[in-house]
Order: structure tokens, then C-alpha cells, then sequence
């Protein structure tokens, strides 16, 4: 049995500023298990630019982000293994794992941070009916072939979901040389940023099909066309209003799932909204000393955010080891999250234990036009902040001040809704 | 007198715009509700740019491809001149992030660097 203090599960950007806070808040014994042939995880197949104006005030690509962080836990000798799949993780801690040349291992850890990421919703999670023909693709899936593996998915393209993959890809695959058909969203609003709703649909002349969905697939061996069809306010498609696309490829990006089985098998209990784990104002779970931080706690827009997110789990895993005390003895209050608000991370906040300002992350359920965002301490009303836009796509942030709290009497509940203005 | 129809990307409120362009000169901006938005509209009427992001083969290489971008900018018109010219070329082994993989792309006068590092295999 190896021993380390801090064990982190996954070398994407918040496995490694998870190892570069901890490491630079005293902690040495480090190790980051990656299950691919390289450190920085998605971002090194995300080749666009956007990234990192929060952290560096600069655009950088994506490999250029990851390249920033992987610089970092090379400076500080923080140990890694590549190759490396988790196969268990259990709730005191020990970390079961294997590659080609250690074999399976397994690993003490003192704390565990979750930083595994997410997965693209599949097909067979959306019921698309139809073929099941060679040409399907999620859009990360042709995001890897095309810029890292060199190699061109298709040639006519059919997107169904407007999420930031699919629109990057949507131009991607268009500047090399394909021709990308329609975009075809079934809710009435985009889940993408609206900057690349204009830089990569608008720029090629690309039609967005709000309301919309595939009803059919055709083709055997390989994609021949695609069907999609206007969806009523049920989600159902109209009959009447099918349109046939002769395509050879359909990319889906439809969303993104907190990747979790290795929490769930350390007992760690999961939001039935984000999929992702329950966490207080630590990122700490209800297993004592396993943190979580990044797209497996809840998907991000942005990696700025999660890079900070990762920060504080480093930290706050850290103090964890230093004080074993556990948090699970301290008083908790829950977030309750109402009209509109979906979720928040964290879930509990320790009004006794807490930093004096906690970053409280969200997201909302629908598109809202000059609202009030209200934060409530018990009846209290405590943040009331007007909100031109909000809309499910873009993460919303409130930030709590432990002062604040700890005036409240008696605090039992926090509560975050939307009111009308 | 013309008039162009813009989406706003500044922010999330996604603003739309009206601008009218009369001689090459823009007249007036209306729909924005800030002032970013009447910069990022006339930029956009006037002279579009845009940071163009691919990849270029690699040989001897971890990877088959290193991705690259224009270092700074380039005019929206001159995007798929640049992915063009980007066809054609193989670049050896190793690649770190920022060496000149091409110069002046399709006289842009704007370099291609690469954004990440590909190891000899």
C-alpha cells in the first residue's frame, strides 16, 4: 500500500490547481492519477481561444491554459502518474488504481480530491430513434479526431444541441472543409455563449433551428440523412414540420454530466440536479476528507472558474490534513435554492467554520429579464441584486459574507430566488 | 445609407444592434445599452477580426497534429485564405508552445504559433 496526504483523481485544469494549492499551502505528499497519456485533460483537444481572460487577463487556447498550470506542478516536483485508470475509491480513503507498469495499486490517502470531470451525453441517453449507422458522434468525441488525432469525422454535418462544443465544432469542421448543415436546438433558447453563437454559426452563415429535434436517423452501415422537426412546448415534434438534411455525420452535443461513479462508490452522496456531489462551504463531501471541485462537482462554463474552485479544494484539503477535526461535528445550514434558482454549490454552509466571503455558485432554470436576484437569511432579507439577463447558460455567482451571517439570529436556512422586479 | 443588424458579444445580455454605415463611416448605433457595445459594433461593421485557431501536421511526433493560432487578429475576410495556406504544411518535431510555425500567414503580417507542445515520439 502506497501512502500519500493528498490524492487527487484527475490532471485536468482542476486536478491541477487543486496540486498547486495544496502544495503551496504546506502540503508535499501529492499525487495526481490521470487516466490519459498527458496532463491538462480536455483542454488540450479545446485548440479555440477564450480561455483564461479571468486568470491571466489574456485569450489564451486551451493548451495554452493547460500548459500555464502543467508549467506550475512541474515547478513544484508535484508527483503524477499518466495511464493511470481509478478503479475504487473507498470511504476511509484508500484509492485502488492501475497501469502498464505498476499494475494495480493501491493508495492511503489522508484526503481525496474529486476532479474527474464530466462526459458528454450519449445517444442512448437522448432516445434518438432511428439507424444505429456509423457517422454518430458526440461533438468532444470529433473535437479529439479532428485537433488532436488529425483526422476529419465527416464531410456533411447535422448538429443536434446548441452547447459550446457543438458550435466550436460547428466552425471547426466548417474551416476544415466540411459543410455543416443546420444546428438544431431542442429547447427555445441556446445553451451556448452568445459569443459563439455569433463567431462560429453567424460567421459561416450557419442556421441555428431553435424548438427543434432529430425524429429520424437514416442509413445502415453509414449516416444517409437526418430528419429534425419543430417540438412543441412539451418537447413533442410537430407533425407536418419535418425537414430531411442528406448528411454523413450528426455530432451531439446535448449536455454534460458530472462524472461520478467513483464517488458514488466512496459513499459519497450526489445532487439529483447537478449529478454531481453535495458539498458545505469546504467542497468538502459527507465523507470526511474527500473534496470535489471542477465539472465533477457541477459543469462550468468557464475554466477560470474552475481553476478557482480547485484552488480553494487544494486549500481546504490541506487544513483538512493539518486539523483532522471533522467538519461533520459543526453546525450546518442548508442553501435552499427557489423560483428559478435550480442549485447552488456548495449545498451547506458552516456559518461557524466558513472564510469570511464564500463564493456561491448557480445556475438558473429559464431565460429572465430585469429580475431581482434575492439571498435570504432565514426571513432576513440580506442581497437583493437587479439582473438585467439570466439565462440557463451562463453560471451565476452571489458571494457571502460570514459578518453578515453570523448576525443573524438563530440562522437556519439561506435562501436564493428570483424575484420579480 | 446602409443599415447592419448585430448581435452584441460583449456580454450576456447579447444586445441586439442597429448600426447604419453611410460612405464607410458609421453613423449611428442604436439597441446597445452600454457603451462596450457601440465599440464592439463599429469595430464589427468597419473591419471585423478574428483570432483564427487550427492545426498543422506534425512529423516525428507524440501526435499526428499541433494545434496553432494567428498571433494576434487578422481581418474576418482573410480566415479561409489562412486555413488555405495551412493545407499544405508539416512542421518535425518537437513543437513548444509559441515557436513561429508559419510567418506572415497569407500576408496578414501576422505569424502562426503553435499553443501546444508535441514531444518526438
Amino acid at each position: 500500500m502506497l501512502n500519500y496526504d493528498i490524492v487527487i483523481i484527475g490532471g485536468g485544469p482542476a486536478g491541477l490547481a487543486a496540486a498547486i494549492s495544496a502544495k503551496d499551502s504546506g502540503v508535499d505528499s501529492i499525487l495526481i492519477l490521470e487516466r490519459d497519456k498527458e496532463l491538462g485533460g480536455i483542454l488540450n483537444q479545446c485548440i479555440h481561444n477564450g480561455f483564461g481572460l479571468h486568470t491571466f487577463k489574456e485569450e489564451l487556447t486551451g493548451p495554452e491554459y493547460a500548459g500555464r498550470f502543467i508549467e506550475q506542478v512541474y515547478d513544484r516536483n508535484i508527483e503524477y502518474k499518466l495511464n493511470t485508470m481509478v478503479m475504487d475509491i473507498s470511504s476511509d480513503k484508500v484509492v485502488t488504481a492501475m497501469n502498464r507498469t505498476d499494475g494495480m495499486i493501491q493508495i492511503q490517502a489522508k484526503a481525496v480530491i474529486l476532479a474527474m470531470g464530466c462526459r458528454e451525453r450519449s445517444r442512448g441517453a437522448l432516445n434518438i430513434p432511428g439507424y444505429r449507422p456509423a457517422g454518430i458522434y458526440s461533438a468532444g468525441t470529433a473535437q479529439r479526431l479532428v485537433n488532436r488525432e488529425g483526422f476529419m469525422p465527416g464531410k456533411e454535418v447535422v448538429i443536434l444541441g446548441s452547447g459550446d462544443i457543438g458550435l466550436i465544432m460547428a466552425r471547426r469542421m466548417t474551416l476544415e472543409g466540411a459543410k455543416v448543415k443546420v444546428v438544431a436546438e431542442l429547447m427555445p433558447y441556446s445553451g451556448g455563449l452568445k459569443r459563439n453563437i455569433v463567431q462560429c454559426l453567424e460567421d459561416f452563415g450557419i442556421p441555428l433551428k431553435l424548438s427543434h429535434t432529430v425524429v429520424d436517423i437514416e442509413g445502415r452501415d453509414r449516416v444517409k440523412a437526418v430528419t429534425i422537426a419543430k417540438v412543441d412546448s412539451n418537447n413533442k415534434p410537430i407533425p407536418g414540420t419535418e425537414e430531411r438534411y442528406e448528411c454523413d455525420t450528426l455530432l451531439l452535443s446535448c449536455g454534460l454530466l458530472p462524472e461520478n461513479e467513483l464517488s458514488k462508490s466512496a459513499g459519497v452522496d450526489l445532487s439529483m440536479v447537478t449529478n454531481g456531489p453535495v458539498v458545505n462551504d469546504s467542497l468538502e463531501t459527507n465523507v470526511p476528507g474527500i473534496f470535489a471541485c471542477g465539472n465533477v462537482l457541477h459543469v462550468h462554463d468557464l475554466v477560470d472558474y474552475v481553476s478557482e474552485e480547485a484552488t480553494t479544494a487544494g486549500k481546504n484539503a490541506s487544513d483538512y490534513i493539518r486539523n483532522t477535526a471533522s467538519a461533520s461535528s459543526d453546525k450546518q445550514v442548508k442553501i435552499n435554492t427557489e423560483c428559478g434558482v435550480r442549485y447552488s454549490v456548495p449545498v451547506f454552509v458552516r456559518p461557524d467554520k466558513m472564510n469570511d466571503k464564500l463564493t456561491v455558485r448557480f445556475r438558473v432554470g429559464n431565460v429572465y429579464k430585469n429580475v431581482n436576484l434575492c439571498v435570504y437569511a432565514n426571513d432576513t432579507l440580506l442581497m437583493k441584486l437587479p439582473k438585467k439577463v439570466m439565462a440557463p447558460g451562463e453560471m451565476e455567482q452571489v458571494i457571502l459574507l460570514k459578518s453578515k451571517l453570523n448576525e443573524i439570529a438563530d440562522l437556519n436556512t439561506i435562501t436564493i430566488k428570483i424575484e420579480e422586479a | 445609407m446602409e443599415t447592419r443588424e448585430l448581435n452584441c458579444i460583449v456580454c450576456p445580455m447579447g444586445c441586439p444592434i442597429t448600426v447604419t454605415i453611410e460612405n464607410n463611416e458609421v453613423t449611428s448605433v442604436t439597441g446597445n445599452t452600454c457603451p462596450r457595445g457601440e465599440e464592439y459594433a463599429k469595430q464589427e461593421v468597419i473591419s471585423p477580426i478574428r483570432t483564427v485557431t487550427s492545426t498543422v501536421k506534425v512529423s516525428g511526433g507524440e501526435w499526428p497534429t499541433v494545434s496553432c493560432k494567428t498571433k494576434s487578429e487578422i481581418p474576418k475576410g482573410k480566415i479561409f485564405e489562412i486555413m488555405d495556406s495551412l493545407k499544405g504544411v508539416s512542421v518535425q518535431a518537437p513543437v513548444k508552445i509559441g515557436d513561429v510555425l508559419i510567418a506572415n500567414i497569407a500576408d496578414t503580417g501576422v505569424d502562426i504559433v503553435a499553443t501546444s507542445n508535441v514531444e518526438v515520439l
